[in-house]
């Protein structure tokens, strides 16, 4: 590919102690692309965000956003870049409403920055702009939800009002960390569309998945990781034709589902 | 068995200002429901100085002002931003020993002694805090209780700003008038302003601080920035309490770092009602003159003192406020199940 890549990981080397949870990760990402990273549980999917974002620091290795060197940077300054991330363990405010949710993100200086809007402004206050996004990712604008407590929430919108807090910062990047997981399959449904709109708005995205059918059905390119490694990087159809990939999730009967449909 | 087949029900009051606030304009009785709360508190406090029977309580009301100063000072912090402050001497000792300087040395009147005091006390509490603040947990707690006790120290063991005599002659306020009311007005100014600011988009940004830091971070913010306006905020206000303290006393002194000033705002603000801004203000009016009742008993009182404090945890652990909060606001009646 001649394009040059939004973001470079090269070497990423994780220890926590003894265990080591990423050995030498390096991928790159360029920008409008579904990247999926897989790998059974434990594989170091999340330390792999949590290393990128700045949640943890790395051990070794480089991150490079639009060729700019970003490794160990604060995770505020690298959400504030635009590189930003869903939690796994979702972690909305669960004392305010859905809404009120996301007035933080768009008190937050990148929002006030790339959003133009102002509270009270002619746009709009942050609640009302708020509100909207809500309607953007799936929150029905005339029912009750936007304004429901966010502990009083089922599943399926606490991930969509993740994916919101992202969008509320008019994000270039957004790490998706099992977003499908805990989802009906008719919530799914719903929100494959929705992941696709955000590519055609212009948004890159790299999605963790355990559904694998549904990411194979998004994503243009897939990573497997396995013990912390790379094990190898391809097309969907290249990952479902792998003996290695299938030995790493020997016994998931998903995958092996997936794989006989392939 | 009768417990069991009745429960109480709690409905809220029917009153239109609920659903939208501009019916509240349209009639007296919803606008009166919603400002007499207010109307009463404030006249309240504004009556107190030509009630109060002799100088010497007259003189209480001076130091209930100085504690609610630091009992909304800590509610803001452990209810809205989730630090645990035992901080209440810090600030005060800062702030004393700033305006003593500032009004002995530099010869400043009160009327700028106060306001100096307060801003920069405020600066440098935040500062020598602000290591602590990346830091999540009880180390915040830990910090702010022991920079009274070793600023305590420091001064004794090297006999700086006075030693143990202190700083003497500093000047009073002009009368009692003016001293009782700039108190009243100032904590009154502070009690609404603060409970504006946590329901504005930046109070909002501080209770998320303490719902979930993560989240605040992966939204682009810096954590610690926003704590650290939140403990300059309410290290302003225990530094003001300390600057208006020292002219009231004419002096400053190593007593002022006491671990008093950290530990009743707390047991005000468990009495109050933790949360409310307005309870911490009323536990204050409520301790502070039961406390000077007992100094009779000496020592002894601090049994009293916490004989009220556990009857309050364990009986009515939510707090007056909350309780009266939602008496207001609620019906209650007792329904068959
Ligand atoms: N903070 C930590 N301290 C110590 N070990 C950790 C920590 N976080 C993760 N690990 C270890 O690192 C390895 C990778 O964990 P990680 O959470 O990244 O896996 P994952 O691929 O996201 O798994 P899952 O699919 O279950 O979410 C695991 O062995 C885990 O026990
Ligand atoms: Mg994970």
């Amino acid at each position: 590919m001649t394009r040059e890549p939004i973001l470079e990981v090269k070497e990423l080397t994780k220890a926590f102690g003894g265990i080591m949870a990423l050995h030498r990760v390096s991928f790159n990402v360029y920008e409008g692309e579904i990247v999926g990273i897989i790998g059974p549980n434990g594989s170091g999917k999340t330390t792999l965000i949590n290393c990128i974002t700045g949640f943890i620091k790395l051990s070794s290795g480089k991150v490079l956003f639009r060729g700019k060197d970003i490794t160990g940077k604060a995770a505020h300054k690298i959400a504030d870049m635009g590189i930003t991330r869903t939690f796994q363990i979702m972690r909305p405010y669960y004392t305010l409403p859905a809404y009120k949710n996301l007035v933080i993100p768009l008190f937050s200086p990148r929002a006030r920055r790339t959003g133009g809007w102002r509270g009270g402004g002619k746009l709009g206050d942050r609640n009302t702009v708020g509100i909207d996004i809500l309607e953007e990712i799936g929150f029905e604008r005339d029912s009750f939800v936007p304004y429901k407590l966010a502990s009083t929430l089922p599943t399926g919108y606490l991930k969509r009002l993740e994916l919101a807090r992202c969008l509320a910062l008019r994000p270039e990047i957004i790490f998706c960390d099992e977003v499908f997981s805990g989802l009906s399959m008719s919530e799914i449904a719903s929100m494959v569309p929705l992941i696709e709109r955000l590519q055609m708005d212009g948004i890159t995205l790299v999605m963790i998945e355990h559904r694998l059918r549904e990411l194979f059905r998004v994503a243009n390119r897939v990573m497997v990781l396995n013990f912390g490694e790379k094990l190898m990087e391809g097309s969907a159809e290249e990952i479902m034709a792998s003996e290695e990939v299938k030995e790493a999730y020997f016994g998931s009967e998903e995958v092996e589902e997936v794989m006989s449909h392939a | 068995m009768m417990a069991q087949t009745r429960r109480k029900e709690r409905l809220d009051r029917g009153i239109r200002v609920r659903t939208d606030g501009l019916y509240a304009l349209m009639s007296w009785r919803e606008l009166s429901y919603l400002t007499l709360p207010r109307v009463v508190l404030i006249f309240g406090v504004l009556a107190l100085p030509f009630v109060m029977p002799s100088m010497y309580w007259q003189r209480v009301i001076s130091i209930v002002c100085i504690y609610s100063f630091l009992a909304i000072s800590f509610d803001l912090l452990a209810h809205f931003v989730g630090l645990v402050s035992l901080g209440g001497a810090f600030f005060v000792g800062v702030g004393s020993y700033l305006a003593a300087i500032l009004n002995t040395s530099l010869g400043l009147p009160v009327a700028l002694t106060i306001p100096i005091s307060t801003v920069l006390g405020a600066t440098i509490c935040t500062a020598l805090l602000l290591p602590c603040l990346p830091l999540r947990g009880v180390y915040f707690a830990i910090v702010t209780l022991m920079y009274p006790l070793a600023l305590a120290r420091v001064i004794e063991a090297l006999n700086i700003l006075g030693g143990t005599d202190g700083i003497m002659g500093v000047a009073s306020f002009p009368s009692r008038w003016v001293e009782q009311y700039f108190m009243i007005g100032a904590l009154l100014l502070f009690l609404f302003a603060i409970r504006r600011l946590v329901n504005l988009d930046l109070g909002l940004v501080l209770r998320a601080v303490k719902d979930n830091d993560q989240a605040v971070r992966a939204s682009g913010m810096n954590v610690t920035f926003y704590k650290a306006i939140a403990v300059f905020i309410a290290s302003a206000m225990g530094c003001l309490a300390g600057a208006s303290l020292v002219h009231i006393y004419m002096w400053a002194g190593i007593s002022q770092f006491a671990l008093d000033f950290s530990i009743l705002p707390i047991a005000a603000t468990v009495i109050g009602g933790a949360g409310t801004l307005t309870g911490p203000l009323l536990g204050c009016f409520i301790l502070v003159p039961i406390s000077e009742l007992l100094r009779a008993f000496g020592t002894l009182r601090i049994v009293f003192y916490s004989l009220i404090l556990v009857g309050f945890i364990v009986f009515r652990s939510e707090g007056i406020m909350v309780y009266a909060q939602r008496k207001y606001h609620q019906f209650e009646r007792w329904v068959k199940v």
